[in-house]
């Protein structure tokens, strides 16, 4: 699925052949493909590159991170939220190492991203030269490819190359490492987009007979259930879904990462799948009769035992990867494809119909979890404010219309689970890997693809410790990043399974935090401190109407839970409500 | 089921790939039993041969992975019956025990292998063959002391009539010439 192609820039390559650098080179390069924002930490191997951003900061904004990790993870946040392929830079060793983690979140969550790394010379190579590493080597499972540039006139081509795979067929992150010696070299550059790579194919076209066979199955089913991933993100095919489910009247629950590619409130999104998502899309998906998978992989976090899902079910699998067909569930009916192609197709082959009755069925569960989960999640009894209440109130008062970060943990489900959404494109979380760390680089990052819409960033207080140095780069940014810290002084999801599995053995979780209104102020970010309910309204309230970057800190209930919940090893439909 | 399954694996000859494709198994834990690689019949085509031995189901699934390798062309799985395969192995013997008896040079003509090379000290025999016929071969001149055996990787060309990858290519610059 091709994301959106960025627009070319007009500065970029006024002649046809010039005589520069490789690093004036690089930076050319990264004009003619749109880029005029990127993250990055400089260092002795990519200096000359950074030498000549120098001259180039009138046109790429740079940001300078506090770590290479946040770099990455700003550059997916940027990705995500615009749909466009994020940059970042690093030097090499170190540099390099540091970026690995973002690297591999990128490639799991399919997030389009070009990493630059600087290397050492080439004559180097292999020495063990100060600093030297061999990323390439590191990255190649991690990235959707890879190479390493060590002549300087490799570098539009390889640049140009990077972008396209970077952003086209099933998006991912591309790494490309340049030696020292190829950035100082001179050349006569030119600039050629690549729009295909012999071996590449990045999408096949959508198989009339397959489509029609999906939607045979389709008007003969009784309970059919769509499941939606980021794949209709990822495809810009939103509005084709919306048609589709509307037209087929088939209920919608999406994955994690399918988040925002529907609203919350339309009638046919049934709710979240998975490990801790809505009790009725899991149930129901063993006693659905057709799945239909649009743009999702099975996620064993979506699944649960994989022997024992979907029982009665065919299924039809919507996907542009043909890797992704039978890889853990058998498909009846694939549908290999762009389905951006592959909805419209099949929503002209669908008969219209309302499934009423089979909708209410979801209903009737929805109607349970509020019993037993969700009224006492957002208007406890107890005195002990919960994460859920607390979400609630933050996506309320931005209208359902804010930017969703999350860290990972137990804010981050509950925050999937809690914050509404009216737009596309308005979550941002690490899926795949499930980073802690991940959630303020990428705020920031998306903040600053998205300056105009509001991005509130849930975070635990034990993943904030994992890249809080970026609170620096958001001072020096002044992104106006709403950190909205869940502070139950534990490694709460870590906690709960000790809990659940392990006889409440609390082995280090249990986390002695430093006084983080303190240290927010030391990097000039404003905040406000809650541990009573009663000022929580007026909290959220000054966090909304302040202009600029802001840290909320909730004392929230220590040892909350979150519901449901699949077991490990059960299946989905032995999820568990308490 | 399992099964011995061989996989034709056309790419671009680049650094670093079989790295990457030798990856898809290991991260799998599937053994490869053996590995060749060599050009094509296409310039600039590079060819790897794999013989695995598993279940359909799981060799389906690493032609999935392998083709998603950027640089992979395309790849193709066959079944031992699909294939016309070779090994070639080489036996290194004392010379001494070549001259000693007959038998040694029976089993070269009875194996239809032939002798590559004789000094004073050793000589050395090499076979084409199944690998089954190879390493009988090896059992019964180990009886004189084989010094060093090394077998090569499977090599194999279809039985088929029509050239898939050669069809294939074709196939691609057609949809491709439509992009353009
Ligand atoms: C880098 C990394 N290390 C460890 C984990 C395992 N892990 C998953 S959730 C979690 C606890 C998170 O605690 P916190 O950030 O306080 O969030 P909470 O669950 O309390 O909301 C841990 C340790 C992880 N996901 N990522």
């Amino acid at each position: 699925m091709e994301t959106k192609t960025q627009p070319q820039t007009k500065e970029a390559n006024p002649m046809k052949k010039q005589r520069m650098t490789g690093s004036e080179a690089v930076m050319q390069s990264l004009l003619h493909e749109g880029v005029d924002l990127l993250f990055g930490y400089p260092g002795g191997a990519i200096m000359p590159i950074y030498d000549a951003l120098y001259h180039y900061q009138d046109k790429l904004n740079h940001v300078l991170v506090r770590h290479e990790q946040g770099a990455v993870h700003a550059a997916q946040g940027f990705a995500r939220v615009t749909g466009k392929v994020g940059v970042c830079m690093v030097t090499s060793g170190p540099g390099a190492t540091n970026a690995v983690t973002g690297i591999a979140d990128a490639m799991v969550d399919s997030t389009p991203m070009v990493v630059i790394s600087g290397q050492v010379a080439s004559p180097l190579l292999g020495t063990d030269a100060f600093q030297e590493t061999d990323v390439v080597g590191i990255t190649q499972p991690i990235t959707k490819w890879n190479y390493q540039v060590k002549r300087a006139e490799e570098i539009p081509e390889a640049i140009a190359k990077a972008f396209y795979i970077a952003r086209s067929g099933r998006p991912g992150p591309v790494l490309i490492d340049i030696t020292k010696d190829a950035q100082f070299a001179q050349i006569d550059y030119e600039y050629k987009p690549v729009e295909k790579v012999r071996s590449y194919t990045p999408a096949t076209p959508t198989k009339k007979d397959k489509v029609a066979e999906a939607a045979r199955l389709i008007n003969l089913a009784k309970k059919p259930l769509a499941l939606v991933g980021q794949g209709v993100v990822l495809g810009n095919a939103e509005k084709e879904l919306k048609t589709f489910l509307e037209k087929s009247g088939i209920p919608a629950a999406w994955t994690l990462l399918g988040l925002s590619a529907l609203p919350t409130e339309h009638e046919l999104n049934v709710g979240m799948l998975g490990m801790h998502g809505n009790y009725g899309p899991n149930v129901k998906t063993n006693e659905s009769d057709l799945i239909i998978a649009i743009g999702m992989r099975f996620d064993d976090r979506v699944t649960g035992n994989v022997q024992k899902y979907a029982t009665n079910a065919k299924v039809v699998h919507l996907e542009i990867d043909p890797a992704e067909i039978n890889k853990i569930i058998y498909a009846d009916v694939p549908v290999v494809g762009n389905v951006k192609e592959s909805l419209p197709m099949l929503t002209a082959m669908v008969s219209e119909n309302e499934h009423t009755d089979w909708l209410n069925e979801f209903r009737v569960c929805d109607k349970v979890e509020n019993q037993k989960i969700i009224n006492e999640e957002l208007f406890p009894s107890k005195k002990g404010m919960t994460m859920g209440e607390v979400i609630r109130r933050v996506t309320d008062s931005y209208g359902d219309d804010a930017i969703m970060v999350t860290d990972v943990g137990q804010h981050q489900m509950m925050a999937s689970r809690y914050f509404k959404f009216k737009n596309t494109r308005s979550v941002v979380t690490s899926g795949g890997l499930g980073t802690m760390g991940f959630g303020l680089p990428a705020a920031l990052g998306a903040q600053m693809g998205q300056p105009e819409r509001p991005v509130c960033l849930f975070v635990g207080d034990g993943g904030f410790q994992m890249t809080i140095q970026e609170l620096g780069t958001i001072f020096q940014t002044n992104a106006p990043v709403k950190i909205i810290l869940l502070n139950n002084n534990f490694l709460g999801m870590v906690r709960q399974w000790q809990e659940m599995f392990f006889d409440k053995r609390y082995a280090s979780t249990e986390l002695v935090n430093p006084d983080f209104q303190m240290i927010a102020k030391g990097y000039g970010v404003a905040g406000a401190i809650v541990d009573d309910r009663d000022n929580l309204d007026a909290a959220v309230q000054q966090m909304v109407s302040h202009d600029g970057p802001f840290l909320l800190e909730v004392k929230v209930e220590k040892e909350g839970n979150v519901f449901p919940m699949v077991p490990t090893g059960a299946s989905v439909s032995e999820i568990r409500l308490e | 089921m399992k099964q011995e399954f061989t996989l034709s694996i056309y790419s671009e000859n680049h650094v670093g790939l079989l790295n990457q494709i030798t990856t898809v198994f290991t991260r799998r834990h599937i053994n490869i039993e053996s590995l060749n690689t060599s050009e094509s019949a296409i310039p600039g085509i590079h060819k790897f041969t794999i013989v695995v031995f598993t279940s359909r189901d799981q060799v389906n699934k690493l032609l999935g992975q392998i083709e998603k390798i950027i640089d992979v062309i395309k790849a193709y799985v066959f079944t031992t019956d699909e294939i016309i395969h070779e090994e070639v192995a080489l036996y290194k013997v004392k010379t001494e025990s070549l001259l000693n008896s007959n038998e040694i040079e029976r089993l070269v003509r009875q194996y239809g292998a032939r002798i590559l090379e004789v000094t004073s000290d050793y000589t050395v025999i090499e076979k084409t063959g199944h690998k089954a016929d190879t390493q009988e071969l090896f059992d019964k001149l180990d009886n004189f002391g084989v010094s060093q055996f090394v077998r090569s990787g499977r090599i194999a060309v279809t039985k088929l009539k029509e050239e898939l990858l050669s069809n294939y290519l074709k196939k691609l610059e057609k949809q491709k010439s439509l992009l353009d």
